[in-house]
């Protein structure tokens, strides 16, 4: 199991396999062949992530929100009971709390630890949000870290951060954009980006979806 | 391991973060295998999540900085597929079965896969929380050789609790396999000034989510 020889940032050239596609495939045959894994229950998985679990079902919660006040009602006071009753997603796991973006209050969620994550709502974590710049920034200057995303914030916003340290996960709902009025659960749910439920983001404006 | 390069709140010197358009779930191929390995060898049930965390603080700093993140899992996960007692360091360099497997309680199926069971980390309280929304409190000066989930940046610092989310797992516990051991959890607000010093930007606050035993009156 030595990785002294690890290159990382290999990528395979024409048919060669990369050193990762050799050792995953010959860890993926033992354990099929001892009889711990089925190769079929794998392909789901890969399958659910790459169609079904990602940042529109959050974009759904948050839309509602925008529309609903009682629903907006219950998703601050249960997220994960809320997300749930919208029936539609996949069931969301316990312990979901979503914050809400206000005129004075901006969130911003990061996991300095390792990569927490609310999957459920927002599918898989981009690498960006895994990584040691992210991390490391985050807690301390998320002000370059909004730069990095080209967001600028008035300057007497607070920001706030929540360093996701336990099972809790959370959902960033940002405010509705002006010139919405009348607009669909639909509608809206085009504006909301996954950087937006991050924090990392601000929603589109209508002008960038109806151009 | 605790104090290891896993922990990065307030580190410096990493540069800028650099967001993707329109990234895919996974860049290569064998990164969705190796999700896909994780949570199927994880429902066999013989760790919890919190001793997958602790098997990839347990990289060394180096192997984890230049390892993408799902190596890390993988390197991770074969690590552990052998402390288990499930596939033997001989298959790992064969990179072929080379004997039967051991007898599972239980195995993912196609059926487990589409509809996986949710998980739950909340459990009975063992007593009455000790602190309420609003109260002081201080981060324990801890430095565990064992897994913890409370990051150095916020030791012996001054909070005020935010939120109580129930009881939960405690991951330090739950980590070395020695059981839940239920504490109670709370969001640690902190001001950026407590945390970074006095120059620190006013309108910036952070917030932890700290488990009781973390946790001291202040």
């Amino acid at each position: 199991m030595s990785d002294d020889h690890a290159h990382p940032d290999d990528h395979a050239h024409g048919s060669e396999l990369s050193e990762m596609d050799v050792r995953v495939r010959a860890l993926e045959t033992i354990l099929t062949e001892k009889g711990y894994v089925d190769p079929a229950a794998l392909d789901k998985i890969v399958e659910a992530f790459e169609t079904r679990v990602g940042p529109h079902n959050g974009a759904r919660i948050v839309a509602r929100a925008w529309i609903d006040p009682e629903f907006k009602r219950r998703l601050l006071a249960d997220a994960t009971e809320a997300a749930n009753s919208l029936g539609k997603l996949d069931p969301v796991a316990n312990h979901l709390i979503a914050v809400e973006n206000t005129p004075d209050t901006h969130n911003l969620v990061v996991c300095t630890l390792c990569s927490c994550y609310p999957w459920s709502v927002l599918g898989l974590p981009p690498v960006w949000y895994k990584s040691a710049p992210y991390r490391s920034r985050a807690v301390m200057d998320p002000k370059g870290v909004l730069a990095d995303f080209g967001v600028t914030l008035p300057p007497e916003t607070e920001i706030r951060i929540w360093d996701s340290t336990a099972e809790t996960r959370f959902l960033v709902v940002p405010m509705r954009p002006a010139g919405t009025d009348g607009w669909s659960e639909e509608q809206l749910a085009a504006l909301v980006t996954r950087d937006s439920m991050v924090g990392t983001g601000l929603p589109k404006s209508p002008a960038e979806v109806t151009r | 391991m605790t104090n290891s390069i896993h922990d990065m709140g307030g580190m410096q010197g990493f540069g800028r973060v650099e967001p993707e358009p329109n990234e895919p779930p996974f860049h290569e191929k064998w990164e969705g295998r190796v999700l896909a390995l994780q949570r199927a060898v994880g429902f066999i049930g013989l760790w919890t999540i919190d001793a997958g965390r602790a098997s990839l603080e347990a990289l060394s700093p180096l192997d984890y900085l230049r390892s993408s993140y799902y190596r890390r899992w993988f390197l991770g996960l074969e690590r552990r597929v052998v402390r288990h007692g499930l596939v033997g360091e001989d298959e790992i360099a064969a990179g072929r079965s080379l004997r039967p497997g051991i007898r599972l309680n239980r195995k993912m199926n196609v059926s487990d896969a589409e509809h996986p069971p949710l998980t739950n980390f909340a459990r009975p309280a063992p007593g009455p929380a000790r602190f309420k929304e609003g109260d002081q409190v201080r981060a324990k000066n801890i430095n565990p050789a064992t897994h913890t989930r409370l990051p150095r940046y916020a030791r012996g610092k001054i909070g005020t609790v935010g939120a109580i989310r129930g009881c939960h797992v405690f991951p330090d516990t739950a980590a070395l396999g020695a059981g839940d051991n239920p504490q109670w959890l709370y969001t640690v607000v902190f001001s950026a000034s407590e945390l970074w010093g006095e120059d620190a930007d006013r309108s910036i606050k952070v917030s932890i989510e700290a488990f009781e035993p973390y946790l001291l009156p202040a």
